[in-house]
């Protein structure tokens, strides 16, 4: 047996040395132990003197005999963590991967393997404990000389102290506190952080004036019919609540919970309050009372659109987009439906789309402020995939009972020409089935009087992928913009 | 009346806000007081600072600035018609009640929201004050919850991204008509138009070109809803595409699920019986299948009988037993989105497993050591020295991977 001493129970550098020079010196795990100065003195094991063995290893290793070796970062984090858990085997277990390490420089990536898995659990622990403490550590308030400052403690499941006393430093950097645990205390001044010796519960403070208020807000917020108290164990482990005020009314309150809940079920339906009856705002007007209204204005169309249900549409989209622009415009432009942007914002062509568009109007010599702007359906078609929306074409029928809108806008705009991007827009404004491609251009003239022409839809140029076949289509879409612009 | 007291107010108004099911603090930007004259910091994970009895933490002190309220939401205990003891604090009043807990480390952060006093943009201009005072005047850097009042201004919404972490606008019923119907002075439609304005908002406050100076924060911790479940008629597949919907439409971080509990002095419209938990949970699994495994809500749904999840196994359980052609996988060569699909593998395993089999070959004993439990990942996997053979297609397989039927919650004391 060659015996490695610590000066305390986290020791790591100790623990670093020590291993390094049994490492070096060729001492097989079964043949080393690590013991913390002190510690373990009636345990009667290996109660004869280390220190021969410690400094013969220690002389070898600053000397810098044996190879030189080196070990993976995440093995001496790994370390760094499992030292600080409160289980004696903690620097055998390490040893014996340190020592692992020399046939197989991978293990650390071997996270299956039992004494890998087996150290990482302990890790997992430790930091479990560290966020323990950030959770259930809870300050008094005391007076001194120098004003008010604040005192806990705490009793952690592992030696995490010092690993979190700056998580408080970070948090309450104004505020001067002190944690006292039975490992170890740290001191907050405002400025340094210092730590000192093991501290006793008595050297805290007993109470706190605000500390009523918190378990009246504790018990406040239980819902009793809720009870799940395997759930609060899991993540509120017994062991903490011995120093956590409110913890003392657990067991009253789950007493309660069974018979209040009880009750509340048990209770007639209450009578209404007359106290407040001349308070009670007044209801909104149901929705969906306006598929069939005949608007006298846009901004009546506008408004009354927005309870529109004569198609499923509605249901998973934020509002309807009804047309913009004004309401003596020569020039109307016909989209197929809002997108997700225009969802959004509620008003048309203000997503990508509307971009080229915007552009293409420019280029053509077009004020789009000139321009009456709208779909031919006035809700988002879409299926969510994710965290995003996908676009999905309208299909005939809800065109059909959409034009009910577009026709109504067309009728209070009475514009000279109506220019419809892409199929859908198309049949929506004819009436029929159209093919793009066919008619593109051309001057339709309809039975009002106004004139129809049909080019693509602006997202099409977006979707196309070449470069060259981009540039020209975009040339294309704006040739068919200053025809409209000079017959208008 | 007389003055209530300062802890009767605080038991009055943490009570009425407690059906809240929205009280996480993660997920903010990152910050601390060092250097500063404040207190608070926040670390992207938010720390629950306690556990109440029915197992949900305490990260926030979540009070209402009243429950006083001109609505009459049958499902809300502090609907007008209600007969409960109303109370009010004033701003300063919260403003010091967060400061002391916090101090304390009691908590993270105020979440605050209202009853609808005098008029929307009233009751909002209240809860922003709150948070301009704590932010400005005292330096706070904890993390701020703010309940958006739908029908407030954008102006103030505005405000309210700039000091809050989070906002959120509660949908509360998966179905339009049911809001309508129990909450008449509510409009989903304009519960969705705060939340779309909210994400626009979030979007432009988002540097879009490292060269350009930084806009100014939007509540970094963005937005989330909650979904009362058991109130109105609809089942859990329904929910799910709403939820779906949701997330997709406004880039919502959280849809929270509350079962709907009784409340005293509840209301005629409503169903009086001891809150329907385990769907609440199997709901929040399935939505966790849609936001970390790439399940889809109509994916979800076909596993469900008449639209209601399975209460006795996990819905991705319940989807894997309906698609078992697709099983088994193997382990050291499957993709990894065909092993997130596999009962019993979380994100974790998954990654431990793909990170494991570049360096060894996995036995059934290793995948063992990298998830919770092999029972239920055993009929679905194929391993160096494992296959299911008949197993996977077994007629009984629900049964034996189905929990023993779970004792009813035991007494601690
Ligand atoms: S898409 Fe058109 S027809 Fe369908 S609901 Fe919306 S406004 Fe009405």
């Amino acid at each position: 047996m060659r015996v490695a001493e610590l000066d305390h129970p986290t020791d790591f550098d100790g623990w670093r040395r020590g291993a390094r020079a049994l490492r070096a010196a060729g001492v097989s795990p079964s043949q080393a132990v690590f013991r913390v100065a002190g510690e373990g003195a009636q345990g009667g094991l290996f109660d004869t003197a280390p220190s021969a063995d410690f400094a013969s290893v220690t002389a070898a290793s600053e000397a810098g005999e044996g190879s030189p070796f080196t070990v993976p970062k995440a093995f001496v984090d790994l370390a760094q963590d499992v030292i600080l858990h409160r289980s004696v085997d903690r620097f055998d277990l390490m040893y014996r991967l340190l020592w692992r390490l020399q046939d197989a420089p991978n293990l650390m990536r071997i996270v299956s393997d039992p004494d890998v898995a087996d150290a990482l659990d302990r890790a997992k622990n430790v930091s479990r404990a560290s966020h323990k403490m950030k959770a259930f550590v809870r300050f008094r308030q005391v007076h001194d000389d120098r004003g008010e400052a604040w005192v806990a403690w705490f009793e952690p499941a592992h030696r995490v102290l010092e690993r979190t006393a700056p998580f408080f430093q970070r948090r309450f950097t104004a505020m001067r506190w002190s944690i006292l645990t039975p490992d170890g205390s740290a001191f907050w001044d405002t400025e340094t952080l210092r730590f000192g010796p093991p501290a006793t519960r008595d050297m805290a403070p007993a109470e706190d004036e605000i500390e009523e208020f918190w378990k009246t807000y504790y018990a406040s917020t239980f819902n009793p019919a809720r009870l799940k108290t395997r759930t609060m164990q899991g993540e509120m482990p017994r062991r903490y609540w011995k120093n956590l005020p409110e913890a003392s009314l657990i067991p009253q309150l789950i007493a309660q919970s069974s018979q209040r809940t009880a009750e509340m079920v048990a209770a007639p339906a209450a009578v209404p309050n007359p106290r407040f009856a001349h308070a009670v705002a007044p209801d909104v007007a149901p929705a969906g009372q306006a598929d069939d209204a005949v608007p006298d204005t846009l901004a009546e169309a506008a408004s009354v659109i927005q309870g529109c249900r004569r198609c499923p549409l509605w249901r998973d989209a934020t509002q309807a987009v009804a047309g913009q622009g004004p309401p003596e415009a020569r020039l109307m432009i016909v989209g197929e439906q809002p997108g997700d942007q225009e969802d959004l914002a509620g008003r048309p062509f203000v997503g990508p789309a509307g971009n080229v568009l915007d552009q293409a109007l420019a280029q053509a010599g077009i004020d789009r402020a000139s321009v009456f702007l709208t779909n031919a359906v006035k809700h988002f078609k879409h299926e969510p995939q994710g965290k995003r929306r996908l676009h999905k074409t309208p299909n005939a029928g809800e065109v059909t009972a959409c034009r009910w809108w577009l026709d109504h806008e067309r009728r209070l705009v009475r514009p000279r020409v109506v220019l419809a991007l892409g199929a859908t827009a198309g049949s929506a404004v004819l009436g029929r089935k159209v093919t793009v491609t066919a008619e593109r251009g051309q001057p339709i003239p309809l039975a009002d009087g106004s004139i129809a022409v049909l080019t693509v839809h602006p997202a099409y140029l977006l979707r196309l992928p070449d470069e060259a076949a981009r540039i020209a289509e975009q040339a294309r879409f704006i040739e068919d913009l200053r025809r409209v612009a000079a017959m208008i | 009346m007389a003055q209530l007291d300062l802890r009767r107010k605080l038991s009055i108004l943490a009570d009425a806000a407690k059906y809240d099911a929205s009280c996480a603090s993660s997920g903010t930007s990152k910050r601390n007081s060092v250097g500063g004259k404040g207190i608070g910091s926040t670390e992207g994970m938010g720390i629950c600072h306690a556990y109440t009895p029915d197992g949900r933490c305490v990260s926030l002190l979540k009070i209402l600035l009243t429950n006083f309220c001109i609505y009459d939401c049958a499902y809300c205990i502090n609907r007008v018609s209600s007969n409960v003891p109303r109370a009010r604090f004033s701003v300063d009043e919260v403003v010091e009640l967060t400061l002391n807990f916090y101090k304390r480390n009691y908590i993270e952060g105020l979440f605050l929201s209202s009853g609808i006093i005098r008029s929307g943009d009233y009751t909002m201009e209240q809860l922003v004050e709150v948070a301009r005072r704590l932010r400005v005047d005292h330096n706070f850097r904890g993390y701020i919850h703010l309940k958006l009042i739908p029908e407030a201004d954008p102006l103030l919404v505005e405000q309210a991204g700039l000091y809050a972490d989070r906002l959120s606008a509660n949908i509360e019923l998966p179905r339009d008509e049911a809001l309508h119907r129990l909450a008449p002075q509510k409009d989903a439609a304009v519960i969705k138009k705060a939340m779309a304005d909210v994400r626009l908002k979030v979007e432009a406050a988002k540097p879009q070109k490292k060269d350009r100076a930084r806009p100014p924060k939007f509540a970094p911790a963005g937005q989330s809803t909650q979904l009362i479940v058991g109130a109105d008629g609809a089942p859990d597949a329904e929910i799910l595409a709403r939820s779906s919907s949701l997330y997709g439409g406004y880039g919502l971080r959280r849809v929270y699920y509350s079962a709907f509990s009784p409340i005293p002095d509840a209301s005629a419209t409503l169903p009086l019986s001891k809150p329907p938990l385990m769907r609440e949970h199997r709901l929040y699994q399935a939505d966790w299948l849609m936001r970390f495994y790439g399940f889809s809500a109509p994916e979800i749904g076909a596993a469900t009988v008449g639209g209601m999840l399975d209460l006795a196994i996990d819905p991705k359980l319940a989807w894997a037993l309906g698609r078992r052609e697709q099983f088994p996988v193997d382990v050291n060569t499957g993709p990894r989105e065909m092993l997130l699909r596999v009962p019993g593998l979380g994100v974790k395993s998954v990654n431990r497993i793909l990170q494991v089999r570049r360096w060894k070959m996995l036995r059934l004993e290793d995948v063992a050591r990298l998830c919770r439990g092999i029972d239920k990942v055993r009929p679905f996997i194929v391993a160096l020295d494992w296959t299911p053979g008949g197993l996977t297609d077994a007629i009984d397989l629900r049964t034996r991977l189905a929990p023993a039927a779970a004792p009813e919650q035991l007494s601690l004391f």
